[in-house]
Parts: C-alpha cells; structure tokens; sequence
C-alpha cells in the first residue's frame, strides 16, 4: 500500500485543522497513523504532527495529499543525496548505516521501500532507480551510494496487537515466563506464516545433539515446519555423529555412557562425509540414512552450514569463507518470517545481522547471556526463554501438526 | 443585553484616496467590466467615510497616496497586518494587486515597522484575512490567502491563529464575511465557511449571525471603533443587532467600491 509521511503544524487542533485534514484522508478512502504528535507548551504555542498517509493506490494517495496541502499539509520535499563509491568494497565517506526497521527514501519525488532491510549496510541505488540494501563488500566502484540521513524514513516496530500471539511477550529475557504458553505463541506464529506464503529460518547449535534434543529437530524437519536451517560445522558434524555411531561427542546418546574412544567418533564421521563427497552424496549412497541432515536433504530443506575456526574437519559441505558463508545466509533470509534461534550464540547474532526487524525472532537457550547478546547487536525484536533446548524441542515437535514422533 | 463593547482607546487606520481608483480586470466574482465605477460618486463615498471614521467614529486616519495603475490600492486593508512595530507585508494571489506591494512596503517603512515578507510562494493578503479578535487571531484561507501564511503569523506575533477555511467565492477574504466586535463577540455569515470553520468561531465567540440577503451587502465588511461600527447600508437587521448589543452603527454608502467586491473595513487597515 504506498504511504507518505507528511507534516502538519500550527494551531492545528484549535482550529479543527487535524481534524479535517484526518476526516479528508478517511472520506477519500485513505488511512492514517499519526507517527508522533507534539503538542504546543502553551496555548499559542503552535503544535505539529507527523502524518503517515497510506491508500490503496498510488494516484489515491497523490489525490489526498494534493487535497490535504491546501489545508497545511506539508511534503517532505528532502530527497537522498547520492555519492559515487570510490572503490570496489568501499563506501564514499558519510554513508548511510541502516537499520533493520523498514525503510524508505525519497527518490525522484517518490518514497521507495529498501526491501529487504539488513542492519549495518548501506543504500545504494542502482542503474534504473533500483534501490538495493548492499552489505560493505558486494559495493562496487561507481554505485550511487545513500550518504547523511536526509531523505531516508525509517519506521519504528510497530506496537505489538494485543491479540497477537506474540503479543504478551514484549521484548525482554525471562526465565520467568510460561513457556508452555512460548511455545503455544511460537507454534501459532509458524502456523501463520506458512498461511502466508512465508519462510520459517532455524539456527540451531550443536547443544540441540548433546541435549538428546536430535532426534526432535529432525522429525519437525521431516514434517515440513523448516525452511531453511543455519548451523555451524559442530551441529552437522554431532548429528552425522549421532546417526553413524549413537553418540554425541563420544556420549552414547542412548545411556548417557562415555563411549570408549568415543572422542574420536566426531572425526571418523566428518572423515566418512569427506569419503563421500558432500552429505548429499552420503544420503544417496546410503552411508547416512537418519539424522537432522539426513531429513534436510530428503525433505530439500535448504541449509546454510558456517565454518569458524575452531572447526575439525570441516565437513564438505560447510562454507569455509565468512564472506561467502554470510552471503550465502543473506540469499536465504529473504522471506523469511519467523526465526527460531536455539542453543547458539555465534549464529544466532550472525543471523539476527542479517534479519529485518519485521521479523518474529525467538531465542531459546539455557544461558541468558546468549539471548542478551542478540538484543544488545541490534536485534531487538527478539524475544528470548531460557530454557534447555531440549525440553523447548520437544514441546513445539509435541505442539506442531502433523509431526511424527 | 449583553455586556456592553469596552472603550477602546482612539482607533489608528490607514486608508488610500481613491485618486486613480477604476474597475481594470476582473478578480472576483463581483467585478464586472461591464459594470465600472463612477468614479466621482466613490470619492464623495469615500470622503464621507472617511468624514465618519474621522468625526464621528474617533479613528485616528494615516493616508497612501494611490500610484496610478494600482486601481485597488484604495482597498488598503489588503496591504498587510500590523501589530506593535511589526508589519507583515501583502503577498497578493493576483499579480494585478501584487503590484501594490512595493508602495505599501514603504509607507510601513517610513511609518517605523519592522517589514517582515511572507515565505517564498506563500500568499497572504493582509488584513483582508486576517482579524485579531480577544486573544486569538482569526485568519481564512484558501481563496485569497495561503494556510502556510498562519503559521508565519504565529511565529512572527507569538500569537494563537485560529484558520478558517472560506467556502464561497462571493466572501473571498475573511473580513467580507466576518467582523470582530469586541474581545469575546464576532459577527459572521455562517455560509461563507467550511463546517469545520462554523465550528470553532462557535466554539471561542458569541456570534452574531448575519442572515444571507445582508452577508451579500458586505454587511460584515465594518469598521469597530469603540462602541460605532461603520458599515455598508442595506443592511438594517444587522443594525438592530449591532444596536440590541450596545454598539452605534453608522451606515454609509458603499455602492461603487462595492463593484470591486470592498466595502468600509475593505476600504481600512487597521493599526493594531
């Protein structure tokens, strides 16, 4: 729905003028939210509120704001200004640093979205007016970059609607809250996205193996509820682990029992995957038949595995360069509208880099501090439960439809 | 009765003789080519407005020469708002009467006020839209004047501007429809304004309606100086109420400016 925000200032409500101008933007079949309204410190003082008009069309939306102009209301006539990058990878100086709260800018007298928003990168128009939200290093020389803020609207989360599922959770850590009720609001939000069309991500860590947690993953994978899962080397590797041996980290998964030499069973799993080529080529030949992987490649749920390095192996499959690894994460957030991050840091923050804030984020872990620092990198719609991965697993496999335990 | 109109101290306006005054164009739905002026019988008019603002009403009266080529300069309430030192210039809709401005520029200058212009394409036509009344300052818009005019008001004289919308080109500017009376009490010709606008003249003044065959009389097109309001004749139940209030009102004829669509208060800036 196009939308513009506009300004309307004086003594607007004394003299009815907010009013008109609201019941003008109704009767002409538009609609409004008022974005902020400062009210005059004394009487004579002159008020002023920020107007977002929106309209079905873009030819209603110009017929209110041209009726409305009359009345005092004013257009922001500030248009971004654009600055040439110097190099490849490099941005002129100045550069807009977005956010990643929707944004617009204004370009040749129109406002157009920078869709999809990611925090931490830059704005750059391309040949044919083509906005792009570009990350430091995909810039190359010669692109019209977005410098200073002038002409850019960003529009705060909205308020959460109180029968929003999400709704009575706010943004903030709890080991407080119901979780049985978390995991009801998670459950329905996947629910609706895959009513609209929409993408379910899953960032999950190798504690989800440890845990016993495995095998619940792997049947919400198989019924479907997963999109697109992003983990590291550690997470593939104690899943290949668990299939080929029973253990996690030499731990008999089964009996809780230190494996003898079990330590080493992580490394002849990742050597065997290397044996094969890829895990999709271990699935194929039959070396690996269950698993979190296993169910990703017979169900095509795409996955994104992130090395770092503290990596054995690594697997075949885990992209090695950070650069490409991020991009290849970038690609994939696009529809995206529900995250479920669980049991990792170093991915969840990755990711919550990569998100818009329109995004419905939960961070499950059984330290704080984890979900705390996604908050405190920018992703502050998050929303966090501490609790053991496991017992978060196995409710949502035990809550979600059509799961096969 | 109602409580009688306070004293106010001698009344200060400016007027113009109407030495080159004539019907040139056309602007507003009152002027006819085809139904100019006699020119003689608007100067006896004005003389006699002037004799009654000056002798009977008490008003304290400053002149403009009229420039030739400028025939509605005569129109003087047209040329900007005055308060303390401040004089916040016309910028008229109609380049015809934007040739006015300089002459009117100068006379303020030499006069002592600080001249202040209005922001670039924003169209303000002075006193012909714009009346203090108590605390706030009334200001239309849309016909003649721009709504961005108010807010430049406000700031300049640290005042409330209530706006009201005109409705009807027949009262294109405020004061051809709408007369201050004193502190708390307005007279207005409801039709002439948006619903909006009806609305919030109710809501800060006692009214006087004016009825509709008066309103098209420039009824409300008055000079208040004190407890004498100055107004066109042909309008004798506006009078009544004007007398019914405590106020003295002295007709006079306006028959030839009213060809131009101004009457008296048309015919006066007030110097606030």
């Amino acid at each position: 729905m196009p939308s513009e925000v506009v300004r309307l200032e004086g003594h607007i409500i004394d003299s009815l003028t907010l009013s008109k101008v609201m019941d003008i933007i109704l009767r002409e079949g538009g609609e409004y939210h008022i974005q902020r309204f400062v009210m005059g410190a004394t009487r004579s003082d002159p008020s002023h509120a920020d107007i977002e008009v929106s309209a079905p069309d873009a030819a209603t939306l110009d017929k209110i704001l041209h009726m409305t102009q009359q009345h005092g209301v004013q257009r922001s006539t500030g248009e971004v200004n654009l600055i040439e990058a110097p190099k490849d990878g490099v941005l002129p100086d100045g550069f807009y640093s977005t956010t990643n709260l929707q944004t617009r800018i204004r370009i040749d007298s129109e406002w157009r979205a920078v869709d999809p928003i990611e925090m931490d990168c830059a704005i750059v128009v391309k040949a044919e007016g083509v906005v792009e939200c570009l990350p430091m290093h995909r810039v190359v020389k010669g692109d019209r970059v977005v410098v200073g803020d002038q002409g850019v609207h960003v529009t705060p989360v909205d308020r959460r609607d109180p029968d929003d599922a999400f709704g009575f959770m706010g943004s903030e850590v709890s080991t407080e809250r119901p979780k049985a009720l978390v995991v009801a609001a998670i459950v329905q939000a996947m629910v609706d996205a895959r009513a609209h069309g929409k993408r379910i991500l899953f960032v999950g860590g190798p504690a989800i193996l440890h845990t016993g947690a495995g095998r619940f993953l792997e049947a919400i994978i198989n019924a479907g509820w997963i999109d697109v899962l992003f983990a590291g080397n550690a997470l593939a590797t104690h899943d290949i682990e668990r299939a080929l041996f029973g253990t996690s980290l030499g731990v008999e998964i089964a009996t809780g029992n230190s494996m003898a030499h079990g330590h080493e069973n992580h490394l002849r799993a990742i050597n065997r995957i290397r044996g094969c080529g890829s895990i999709r080529a271990a699935v194929e030949d039959g070396t690996l038949t269950s698993g979190i992987m296993h169910a990703c490649i017979t169900t095509n749920t795409d996955y994104v595995l992130a090395g770092s390095i503290r990596d054995d192996g690594p697997l075949p499959d885990v992209i090695t360069d950070v650069i490409r690894a991020q991009d290849a994460m970038r690609s994939q957030v696009k529809g995206v509208a529900v995250a479920l991050m669980v049991a990792t840091t170093l991915h969840s923050v990755a990711t919550g880099n990569l998100l818009p804030a329109s995004v419905r984020t939960l961070c499950v872990d059984s330290d704080a501090d984890s979900v705390i620092k996604l908050m405190d990198r920018g992703t502050h719609q998050a929303f966090g439960i501490v609790t053991d991965c496991e017992f978060f697993l196995k409710e949502l496999a035990a809550r979600l439809p059509g799961v096969d335990l | 009765m109602s409580q009688l109109p306070s004293q106010s101290v001698s009344t200060r306006v400016m007027m113009c003789a109407p030495t080159f005054y004539g019907l040139e164009y056309e602007i507003n739905p009152w002027m006819r080519l085809e139904n100019r002026p006699d020119t003689a019988l608007a100067m006896r008019q004005w003389d006699n407005l002037f004799h009654v603002l000056n002798m009977e009403a008490g008003a304290d009266i400053s002149l403009i020469p009229q420039v030739e080529g400028c025939p509605d300069m005569v129109f003087t309430a047209n040329a900007g708002l005055t308060k303390g030192d401040c004089a916040l210039l016309a910028s008229f809709r109609h380049p015809q009467r934007a040739l006015e401005e300089p002459y009117f520029a100068e006379w303020f200058t030499q006069q002592g006020y600080t001249v202040h212009t209005p922001p670039e394409g924003c169209k303000f036509e002075g006193e012909g839209d714009a009346l203090f009344a108590g605390p706030n300052l009334l200001a239309g818009y849309l016909k003649r004047s721009d709504i961005c005019s108010h807010r430049w008001m406000a700031d300049i004289l640290s005042t409330t501007v209530l706006s009201l919308e005109l409705a009807d080109d027949r009262w294109y500017h405020l004061d051809t429809c709408l007369l201050p009376l004193d502190q708390h009490r307005v007279a207005f010709y409801p039709g002439a304004f948006d619903e909006y606008a009806q609305t919030v003249i109710r809501h800060h003044y006692e009214t006087i309606e004016v009825e509709l065959e008066e309103a098209l009389r420039f009824a409300c097109n008055a000079v208040v100086a004190g407890n004498t309001v100055v107004l066109p004749t042909g309008c004798p139940h506006f009078e009544t109420e004007l007398r019914n209030c405590g106020f003295t009102p002295l007709a006079v004829d306006m028959s030839e400016f009213l060809k131009s669509g101004g009457a008296a208060k048309c015919l006066t800036l007030l110097l606030n």
